[in-house]
């Protein structure tokens, strides 16, 4: 890391990655064609410009609270608590942000860099569509013309958000190649980029790709961490003693955990095993990958002993990723995040009891968050506080859920 | 350095012509005619022979190299494969330079230094990483030298003058200009736009300068050879190849060598023909 800035315990901060060249320890970096090069240096000399300016943070700042609508509430969720009967369980309340997920945090920071930059046309990928849904929404405030790439296989099943982006005025182009899912769709973004370097802005959706993407989006997600950190205090008078998030490539989850990261608080990222672990079939590039290089980062990935990516399995589409951001991948090395996984079916057992107990719809993402809660927390004392993260509601997977459940909508 | 390659480009040189450097997928459409194409390139008239490493995920290039990728791995190539491959055309090819490129995962996950023993063992000229920029690599580089094996990096038409010193440091065996911003075999760049890229290169370094993306034609492989040391063709070979594969043609090989023969025809030609 950086450098040796200390905490109040003395001990060296977590909080001061990546280093100048873009590594978290042996994880992040910038492995990009040259072509792109050139332009990663630039969007990383805008990106410190606009941290130095005020008036970058208070658009962004005035954008969150009155077009997103934050802060997201933190929520006691005290049917869920005593039905779990252990730990005290809040929710921060990302799904009620505009667009329906934390996604529009980041889009709402990228794109005032695109504009800051000069850019006139923006792509992205989705793999939920939840992230298309922000990039699309973005673009159409600022407008500029958007496209997105989603897979083939995604715009199969997340129908309600592919024709949401078309309302917002965005390009859906289909990705046909490879598992024609988010990997996929990344490949594609990054072939039109290279094409179109002079008037592009690519809106990454995670804490991944090349420097300085996985520090930007999570630094434009931490808003969640920073509300959830004063408000918890309001609610309870003390930090929480667990934070629980989802992870695909893990936006949702850094930007609630970075800003606890020099505190005495456990955290657990919760993985898609998919079919489960032991089944070729799942998500889970920590509990089953090995490092190496994908989409401008080293990190932890799917693959065969060739080298070759393997593709990722969830009934969540935005979890369907061989992938992590690689600052998860260094915080897991370290041991100071545990990472644990759901499967399908234990995302959807969550889904349903969420739908039922708290009246809340959640996505199929934070409902692999609220898996892993429900094995934890019974064992826990009641005076114990897990606040998870609820990133997206499920409006969008309504139909996923039919399918899986047998059910004839 | 071992160095075909450089006496390969001093041989074009003399004969005051560009080298004809042709790209195919290692192992496309399979294994058993992987072989037959390689002899076929050098039959053609190619001077120098860049093999790509099959990758699932080819960020940097379009739809013709993708699907060659795709047939390549459906067969079961591995790099283990590749390097077989590389062994076996040097049992009876000692002199025609060979250039792996590809991404660096597959070269990561078989071991950084491993490969780079294997490959010059296996009879290998230097590697083209097209994932691997200048700030990243110090990981492979060392290696790379340390086997005799050449690191070749790319220039763009984004390469500005104030990053160019970068890429050329450290680089060896020839620059690699990648003439449109873009992907492969997809849009061509204009004449003059690679002649003042070319001469910017050439004087910046006094490696020999290859042009590649957007080169189908022996036209264009001509009027690219006017200025640079190397013309790249590698999407339209490769999709002649796709197309063979698909009508199952077994003359593949002699397409292939009718296809390189109409290029090194126009190279060998060029500057001839200018000058009179």
């Amino acid at each position: 890391m950086a450098t040796a800035a200390l905490t109040a315990s003395g001990r060296p901060s977590l909080r001061t990655g990546p280093d100048a060249r873009g590594h978290f320890g042996a994880f992040g970096g910038r492995y990009v064609a040259e072509t792109l090069m050139p332009l990663i240096l630039e969007l990383e000399v805008a990106y410190r410009a606009a941290q130095a300016d005020p008036a970058f943070a208070a658009e962004f700042d005035y954008l969150m609270k009155h077009y997103v609508g934050r802060p997201s509430p933190m929520y006691f969720a005290e049917r869920l608590t005593n039905a779990l009967g252990g730990a005290k369980i809040y929710f921060k309340r990302d799904e009620l942000n505009h667009t329906g997920a934390h996604k529009i945090n980041n889009c709402i920071g990228q794109m005032l860099l695109a504009q800051r930059m000069g850019k006139t046309r923006i792509i992205a990928e989705t793999g939920a569509g939840q992230h298309g849904v922000a990039t699309a929404t973005v673009a159409a405030r600022a407008g500029l013309p958007c496209t997105i790439y989603m897979g083939a296989r995604d715009i199969a099943r997340q129908a309600p958000n592919v024709f949401r982006m078309k309302l917002l005025g965005a390009e859906v182009r289909s990705v046909e190649s490879g598992s024609k899912t988010l990997k996929d769709a990344m490949n594609e973004a990054l072939r039109d980029w290279v094409a179109n370097v002079h008037d592009t802005f690519y809106i990454i959706g995670t804490a991944a790709g090349p420097h300085p993407y996985p520090e930007l989006v999570r630094d434009f997600q931490s808003v969640i961490g920073k509300e959830a950190r004063e408000q918890i205090v309001e609610a309870e008078g003390r930090l929480p003693d667990v934070l629980c998030a989802a992870i695909g490539g893990g936006s949702n989850a850094i930007g609630l955990f970075h800003p606890f990261l020099d505190d005495d608080v456990r955290m657990i990222g919760v993985e898609a095993s998919g079919h489960g672990l032991d089944t070729d079939a799942h998500a889970a590039s920590l509990a089953g990958g090995r490092a190496g290089v994908l989409h401008g980062n080293k990190t932890m990935l799917l693959q065969d002993d060739d080298g070759q990516i393997t593709e990722a399995h969830s009934i969540s589409a935005g979890l369907d990723y061989p992938g992590i951001g690689p600052e998860h991948a260094w915080l897991h090395s370290i041991g100071r995040v545990e990472y644990q996984s759901a499967t399908d079916a234990e995302a959807l057992d969550a889904f349903q009891q969420l739908c039922r107990l708290e009246g809340i719809i959640p996505a199929l993402e934070p409902a692999h968050a609220l898996a892993a809660i429900r094995r934890f927390a019974p064992g826990m004392s009641r005076d114990t506080i897990v606040v998870a993260n609820l990133c997206g509601r499920g409006d969008k997977d309504i139909f996923t859920v039919a399918e899986a459940l047998g059910t004839q909508m | 350095m071992s160095d075909r390659l450089s006496r390969r480009f001093a041989e074009c040189a003399a004969q005051d012509r560009a080298a004809l450097v042709t790209f195919v997928t290692a192992g496309d459409p399979d294994l058993e005619r992987g072989p037959s194409i390689l002899a076929a390139l050098v039959a053609g008239g190619a001077d120098i022979i860049e093999l790509g490493m099959p990758f699932t995920d080819p960020m940097a290039d379009g739809p013709a190299i993708q699907a060659g990728n795709i047939r390549s791995l459906g067969t079961g190539t591995t790099l283990r494969g590749v390097l077989a491959m590389i062994r076996a055309f040097r049992l009876t090819d000692g002199t025609t330079p060979l250039i792996l490129m590809g991404y660096f995962n597959p070269i990561l996950a078989y071991g950084v230094e491993a490969f780079a023993d294997a490959a010059a063992d296996a009879g290998l000229d230097g590697t083209i990483v097209v994932d691997l920029p200048p700030e990243e690599d110090a990981e492979l580089a060392p290696m790379l030298r340390g086997h005799g094996l050449h690191n070749v990096r790319l220039a763009t038409p984004t390469t500005d003058a104030k990053r160019l010193p970068t890429v050329l440091s450290g680089a060896s065996g020839f620059v690699y200009y990648v003439a449109v911003a873009g992907v492969t075999g997809t849009a061509s760049a204009a004449d003059a736009d690679i002649a003042s890229a070319v001469a910017r290169l050439k004087a910046a370094t006094s490696l020999p300068v290859a042009v590649g993306f957007g080169i189908k034609t022996p036209a264009q492989a001509a009027a690219v050879g006017l200025h640079a040391d190397g013309v790249v063709v590698g999407s339209a070979l490769v999709s002649l190849i796709g197309a063979a594969a698909e009508t199952r043609a077994n003359d593949l090989p002699e397409q292939v060598e009718h296809f390189v023969r109409g290029l090194a025809d126009a190279v060998r030609t060029a500057r001839v023909r200018t000058a009179a």
